[in-house]
């Protein structure tokens, strides 16, 4: 039970599983799915198909988190890459061949790929600050998406294409199964190799790692055109979902949501450790979040108060003053029954470990700047 | 007092030299960068377009700027001493329409006002606790503030409302002329908000405070500074500036629109950074975020007079971004060989 209670995930999922239970408990058929046609529907259906852009770019997200870096460019780049697809398709004779699809898609995550490497570059060779770095793209990009599509909205009929987001095979939607299948892939090569504790090592101290031996330069640069790639995917299903590139609103916000699912998982912004399953259980609860607030009735432009609130008490939880009166009240009690010296011993190292955490978060960031040089 | 001294004392000293003054004050360079590109901006459309720069022009420059002006000079705060503040464009959103919202409920404008930058300063204060007491990266806290922000505004109201209220709209409206020169009231306040800016960055122990927690928040404390009540203060603040701007910006618009200033908070930090403040907190002046606000300015109406998209704003403004921040990449590595 102890060991249960200390894994670093065990927040996160219990977080989701109240969330799954208040909406059960609300709407009885929230955990109910049905078979139609041989395809599953309900709301647990919904929010895996939902969550698949969101699931992307959150993957890219933790390894960019992971090198102690940030990615704000990522709704810019799935705005670039839907307008790029569409633009191809919307051109051609044949919108509704396979190859074209193939073709327009191919182009898409290419220029994602691209854009990716642009942002690695400045932050591993020219040593810029990621939220700059990235804020360049996120500034332009968008233009860019406008200027591809001429500044309309583009709309296109194409059945290969529509099947990205809205097909479905055995069942289950495709766009579940694109992001069962990025996860698998960055899973497997971040934990299977060694690529995971390279990152970490370069995360948790740039100049340590490079001093060992490690290649910082290529796992960081890696690292943002694995976000750019993720995110033009990500791009492609969005677009797929409403079949026209909107430069405007794809992606909207989705680097803040994106965000906020690491830090949910347990993926502290300051680098270093991360955790895909974390990142994972935090995109569900976060469209689970979104589903939820949508049920209520809540009129969607005023959800993001609610994604605030979610914010704030994430945060506090996590913060060392919270942790400390929890554990000054906690204590306040045991210490009538129990013997103190035990307890003592482990409040101490809890605390202990938490401080070490802080300000290993808090000093190194500055002189990331001159490392990376 | 003496801290204060010496600085003007070494500008005073070297004038005869330029290049002595310039390397002194290095992280002046920046600035003068941004200065010089908008002499070139100016100019080039001048030469281009023959009746670019002419009083009523420059005038409207400040007239349609006035609301980032006001959220530059918060923002830059929050930058020197190494935060950033995403909150600002929500805030200001906020406010605005709770401005409307208020006046058209019969609320008198001088109850309004104070209201509104009551409840800018209210976010701000909130964040602040976040970054300082609770540890939470700024990036974070005013990431929150920003979807909080937004969110209240769409509580208050989900459509645009018109300000019909004759003092409000007298900001926009009243136009002081000297000639074709001509300032608005909301002119005024930016100005006056670039100069109390000025002013508390440069000549008060508050101001100072700021650049030396930028500088080294760890030293600022040792040296017996209050970080604590400056890094709060300078979330509020900004939240203030945010309180100020809604009101300019519904002034202008006649109208509080809660989707106002979706990305304003970019543009706020590149026009920030563009005139020469240092991300990672401690160099930077007011001054160069007014420079760097004119410039973004004047990008936009060039590219409204050639009558081009406006996505090349963005696309020319991330440009631009790109080559100040590997201009001060070079200036931040040189002056670090230097030492």
């Amino acid at each position: 039970m102890k060991d249960i209670l200390k894994h670093r995930l065990i927040w996160p999922v219990v977080a989701l599983i109240a969330l799954i239970a208040i909406n059960t408990a609300t709407r009885p058929t929230f955990l109910s799915v049905t078979v139609r046609d041989g395809q599953l529907y309900g709301s647990l259906i919904d929010i895996l198909r939902n969550s698949a852009p969101l699931m992307l770019v959150a993957l890219g997200m933790t390894l960019v988190i992971a090198t102690r870096g940030i990615d704000l460019s990522v709704g810019a780049i799935m705005a670039v890459s839907g307008a790029v697809a569409l633009t191809i398709i919307d051109a051609s004779a044949t919108p509704n061949s396979p190859a074209t699809v193939a073709v327009a898609i191919a182009a898409a995550i290419l220029v994602s790929l691209v854009l990716g490497t642009w942002n690695g570059f400045l932050v591993s060779v020219l040593g810029i600050q990621p939220i700059i770095a990235t804020l360049v793209l996120m500034l332009a990009g968008r233009g860019i998406a406008l200027l591809i599509t001429g500044g309309f909205i583009t709309t296109v009929n194409s059945d290969p294409y529509k099947f990205m987001a809205q097909g479905y095979i055995a069942g289950f939607p495709f766009a579940f199964y694109v992001s069962v299948f990025a996860v698998a892939v960055v899973a497997l090569v971040e934990r299977r190799t060694a690529l995971g504790m390279l990152t970490e090592a370069v995360g948790i101290n740039p100049k340590a790692s490079r001093l060992a031996g490690v290649r910082s330069r290529g796992i960081i640069w890696g690292a943002y055109i694995a976000s750019g790639a993720l995110s033009g995917m990500a791009g492609i299903l969005y677009s797929s979902n409403i079949m026209a590139a909107d430069a405007n609103a794809s992606g909207l916000f989705i680097e803040l949501y994106a965000i906020l699912a690491v830090v949910l998982g347990g993926t502290a912004l300051t680098g270093g450790k991360f955790s895909i399953a974390g990142t994972v259980i935090g995109v569900l609860t976060i469209q689970t979040l979104i589903s939820t607030i949508t049920f209520l009735g809540v009129p969607p432009p005023v959800s993001p108060v609610f994604m605030a609130t979610a914010v704030i008490i994430v945060v506090l939880l996590q913060s060392s003053r919270v942790h400390n009166a929890a554990r000054a009240f906690v204590g306040l009690f045991r210490a009538r029954g129990e013997p103190p010296a035990r307890n003592d011993t482990a409040n101490g190292a809890g605390t202990a470990t938490d401080a070490g955490a802080q300000s290993l978060g808090d000093t190194p960031e500055r002189d990331d700047t001159k490392v990376a040089r | 007092m003496t801290r204060l001294e010496t600085p003007r004392n070494a500008r005073r000293g070297p004038s005869g030299s330029f290049g002595a003054f310039m390397s002194r004050r290095s992280s002046l360079m920046p600035t003068f960068t941004a200065l010089a590109i908008l002499l070139l901006l100016l100019g080039g459309a001048h030469a281009y377009f023959g009746n670019f720069v002419t009083p009523s022009n420059l005038s409207a420059l400040l007239l349609d700027n006035a609301y980032l002006l006001i959220l530059a000079v918060g923002v830059t705060l929050v930058i020197l001493t190494g935060g950033i503040d995403l909150s600002v464009g929500s805030v200001m959103a906020f406010t605005g329409i709770l401005c409307a919202k208020l006046l058209s409920d019969g609320v008198p404008p001088i109850i309004v006002v104070p209201v509104m930058i009551a409840g800018g300063a209210l976010i701000g204060l909130l964040l602040g606790v976040l970054v300082q007491y609770f540890d939470v990266q700024p990036f974070i806290a005013t990431l929150a503030g920003l979807f909080l922000a937004r969110g209240l505004a769409f509580v208050v109201s989900q459509s645009s409302m018109r300000v019909e209220d004759p003092a409000i709209l007298w900001l926009q409206s009243e136009r002081f002329r000297l000639g074709d020169w001509y300032i608005t009231p909301t002119g005024i306040m930016a100005l006056l908000v670039v100069a109390i800016g000025v002013f508390v960055t440069q000549w008060t122990r508050f101001g100072r405070t700021i650049y030396a927690i930028g500088g080294s928040e760890q030293s600022a404390r040792l040296m017996g500074l209050n970080v604590a009540r400056t890094k709060v203060l300078v979330y509020l603040i900004s939240g203030v500036c945010g309180g100020l701007a809604g009101l300019t910006l519904t002034a202008y618009s006649g109208a509080g629109y809660p989707l106002n200033g979706v990305g304003t908070e970019l543009d706020t930090i590149a026009a920030v950074v563009i005139g020469g403040t240092l991300l990672t907190g401690g160099t930077g002046y007011v001054m160069g975020s007014m420079i760097g606000v004119l410039v973004f300015g004047t990008i936009k109406s060039v590219i409204s007079f050639m009558g081009a998209e406006q996505s090349w704003t963005r696309i020319i403004i991330g440009t631009l971004l790109l080559l100040f921040i590997v201009v001060q990449r070079v200036i931040v590595a040189r002056s670090e060989r230097g030492h």
